[in-house]
């Protein structure tokens, strides 16, 4: 069976940071970015490693700032 | 490539004023999908309460108006009567709905209305400081409570879904929590039932969100999160506590 590969893109000035997102990520896809800060002053939050993605969706599901958008690559 | 999840047309391109990591933003985001998806956006009235909720109407992208504290209900009732045939809810805190407000959530109930309330619950004042609410669990610390409720002196917390169940006129009452993506996922069902049985007139209809408030509660939000599976569902049980028995 094809694996099911996800695509995070993440609204970045929408982030607050709060890292709800990184707690439910199954496949540890998601950090908070401690390099820099958004306009709001938050770290936001940042794909780590977006070839774990399995597209499940609980990163978007669970932000309270719908930072989240989340393709799904078809061909695999 | 397919776009499996994206901000949908029922909220605002506004960001909320929402503290990190509170609940209300996904519980805005909820009744914002459920009416794209039915799409009623453009046939919907919206009634704010007073509380952090407060400025709702700014994030929701329908017709808003802003109630007096509690009185979102009774507000909701007379625009649904005057214009039938819009979907009218309103957006309710904890501090609204069980404290100033219960007269009109009751009453509301008790008449029918054919409106849908989204009822959620922080189990504390967050607007206002983090004061104790009628909702806040035993126990539980509050800047009105700093060594937590006591039962003795301010009774056990109250029950709204549980109360309003017993209502005859209310039709729908569940509750679900927005705590975990799995609980997120029925916690849309039900409102999306909520609004299907006042599309279908069939009376009044309220849907309690268990919800977090990081702030309040002096947690950080993933640990308020594991606060509320842990404290408030044994406390406020989750599920249907009344539906038309046909379904």
């Amino acid at each position: 069976m094809a694996d099911r590969r996800g695509i995070p893109h993440i609204a970045v000035e929408r982030c607050k940071g709060c890292g709800l997102c990184v707690s439910v990520c199954p496949e540890a896809v998601l950090s908070i970015d401690e390099s820099r800060v958004n306009l709001k002053g938050y770290y936001p939050v940042t794909v780590e490693s977006g070839e774990s993605c399995i597209g499940c969706l609980s990163c978007a599901l669970i932000c309270p700032d719908v930072t989240f958008t989340i393709e799904l690559l078809d061909d695999r | 490539m397919s776009v499996i999840f994206k901000k949908t047309a029922g909220l605002t391109e506004t960001d909320t004023h929402y503290c990190p990591g509170c609940t209300h933003g996904v519980a805005h985001r909820l009744v914002g999908e459920v009416l794209e998806e039915l799409g009623l956006l453009g046939d919907t009235i919206g009634c704010a309460s007073v509380g952090c909720s407060i400025f709702s109407y700014n994030y929701f992208n329908v017709d808003m108006i802003e109630c007096s504290h509690g009185r979102a209900p009774a507000v909701a009732t007379g625009i649904k009567r005057t214009v039938p045939g819009k979907t009218v809810f309103t957006y309710q805190g904890d501090g609204d709905l069980a404290a100033i407000g219960t007269a009109e959530i009751v009453h509301a109930a008790h008449r029918g209305e054919h409106i849908t309330v989204i009822f959620v619950n922080n189990a504390i004042y967050g607007m206002t400081g983090g004061q104790m609410a009628p909702t806040t669990l035993s126990g539980q610390k509050a800047t009105t409570a700093p060594t937590g409720r006591n039962a003795e002196l301010s009774g056990m917390p109250l029950k709204m879904s549980e109360m309003i169940a017993e209502v005859p006129g209310a039709t729908y009452v569940e509750r679900v929590s927005l705590h975990h993506p799995k609980y997120i996922r029925k916690a849309k069902k039900a409102i999306l039932r909520g609004f299907t049985y006042q599309l279908q007139n069939r009376g009044f209809s309220m849907v309690e969100l268990l919800s977090t408030c990081p702030t309040g509660w002096g947690l950080a939000p993933v640990a308020a999160l594991e606060w509320l599976g842990n404290n408030m569902i044994p406390y406020y049980p989750l599920g249907v506590l009344k539906a038309p028995e046909e379904v």
